[in-house]
């Protein structure tokens, strides 16, 4: 057991060892065929069947993928020594350390070819910025503020409020007591058990004026004028007005009933299918 | 003068503008600015262009996205590469005082491109700065480095490992650099 334990202790440590030098080989430019990959790849493989706990197996898996890199490493050295750039580096390094300044300046300047490239201004761009800057308005005019428009205050009269919109021309309370009475006759004309079908009382000649009808149903049902009748299966609604304004005083929760009033329905039953 | 060279004179002095003049942060123009502005015969152009400059001793140099010399660039090649004017032939020593170097800076330059190239395109910075401070003053040597970077002649990553960068892939011949060191008697 003790041995077991010392030989793990010691194939962690080798596996470390080579991580380190991998990357110390790749991180300093080193000469990458200083690191002996079989022999490094048979540690590898001799104490793999030890590990058993992911940790050792992260190890493991990281001292490949090193190993990998200097392998990538070699293959691109050998492509480079097969070029005819490569000179010796060694060589190289030693030519360059030993050079005098004086020297090194006149033979870089044999093979360096400078760009040419002008950053003057041209009389003619000098020109044009001049017009540029005689039609540009002072800052003070470009970045004026926009004065708010005045409003003048004055007094509407209650027609204009109306013509706009923005009152009616009867009060609502009285403009929806109308509307149930209106609701009551044709109950009395068409209907039938005192009801009426939902889409014969609501839909009328213009969509917009049918939208004002459904929307003052709505009411009529909300504030206990009028109630609405469902029969599911046969898909069809109805309204039962009231005799006198119901209040509710039941527990009940009450709820709301979305009626769609698309355009295209009502275009249809202006058609002629009414019924 | 003819209608073709009225022609053709006209292209020369725009693609002249476009190549004298900066535009970009980065030197030259490109192939398809070029094209948009003189057309698709831009490459004829420039060839013209070339044979003016030659008795001047200047040149249009092509440098490739590939980073390698193409010998028959198709459209899409030359669209993408980048054109520029530089020197044909080589500065005397007096006349690279001229052009707004130090002969130490130059020669600082000289050694990191060429510690670069012998550690195969790829050197940390701090061994680059060890060789410099053999020779130069140690303020120097880094305030050198980073200026050789932003001119582009290095390129510097995030583990401070430094690259030849664009202008020296444009401006410097690395083989004949390599082959007159490895030459040098000392």
């Amino acid at each position: 057991m003790l041995y077991e334990r010392e030989q793990k202790k010691l194939g962690r440590e080798k596996l470390q060892r080579i991580i380190d030098t991998c990357k110390n080989v790749e991180g300093r430019s080193l000469d990458p065929f200083l690191i002996d990959v079989k022999a490094n790849v048979d540690t590898v493989k001799k104490y793999f069947p030890e590990w058993k706990i992911p940790e050792d197996l992260c190890l493991d898996a990281e001292t490949i993928h090193q190993l990998a890199s200097v392998i990538r490493l070699q293959s691109e050295w050998v492509k480079h020594r097969s070029t005819t750039l490569y000179a010796d580096p060694f060589l190289l390094d030693e030519k360059i350390r030993r050079a005098e300044k004086v020297e090194m300046v006149r033979t870089f300047i044999r093979v360096w070819h400078p760009i040419i490239e002008l950053e003057q201004i041209s009389i003619q761009s000098l020109a044009e910025a001049l017009r540029y800057w005689e039609s540009l308005a002072p800052l003070d005019e470009r970045w004026k503020e926009i004065a708010p428009t005045g409003v003048g205050s004055g007094t509407a009269t209650r027609e204009e409020l109306v013509n706009q919109r923005i009152l009616r021309d009867e009060a609502f309370s009285q403009e929806l007591e109308n509307f149930w009475l209106e609701l009551k006759k044709e109950v009395a004309e068409k209907g039938k058990d005192g009801q009426i079908r939902y889409e014969t009382f609501v839909y009328s000649g213009t969509y917009e004026y049918t939208v004002n009808r459904a929307f003052m149903t709505s009411f009529l049902i909300t504030y206990g004028y009028a109630t609405l009748e469902i029969h599911p299966l046969e898909e069809e609604m109805f309204i039962v007005p009231y005799d006198r304004q119901v209040t509710r005083t039941s527990d009940k929760q009450l709820v709301s009933i979305p009626i769609a009033l698309a355009a295209e329905q009502w275009r249809k039953w202006k058609k002629g299918d009414r019924e | 003068m003819s209608k073709k060279k009225a022609y053709y004179a006209n292209k020369l002095k725009r693609a002249t503008h476009m190549l004298f003049y900066k535009k970009h942060k980065k030197p030259g123009v490109k192939g398809w600015e070029l094209r948009k502005t003189i057309g698709s015969d831009y490459p004829k152009v420039l060839k013209i262009l070339g044979d003016h400059l030659k008795p001047l001793d200047l040149q249009v140099k092509t440098v490739f996205e590939e980073e390698k010399e193409v010998e028959k660039p198709t459209q899409e090649q030359l669209d993408k590469a980048r054109f520029l004017i530089e020197l044909k032939g080589e500065l005397t020593p007096k006349e690279s005082k001229m052009i707004g170097w130090r002969i130490d800076d130059l020669a600082g330059l000289a050694i990191a491109i060429s510690y670069v190239i012998s550690k195969k395109g790829k050197s940390p910075r701090k061994e680059v700065e060890e060789l410099l401070r053999e020779k130069l003053p140690g303020w120097k040597v880094g305030f050198n480095i980073d200026r050789y970077v932003r001119y582009g002649y290095l390129a510097q990553d995030e583990d401070d490992q430094l690259y030849l960068d664009w202008s020296t892939r444009a401006e410097v011949d690395q083989k004949a650099l390599v082959d007159l060191l490895l030459r040098t008697e000392t």
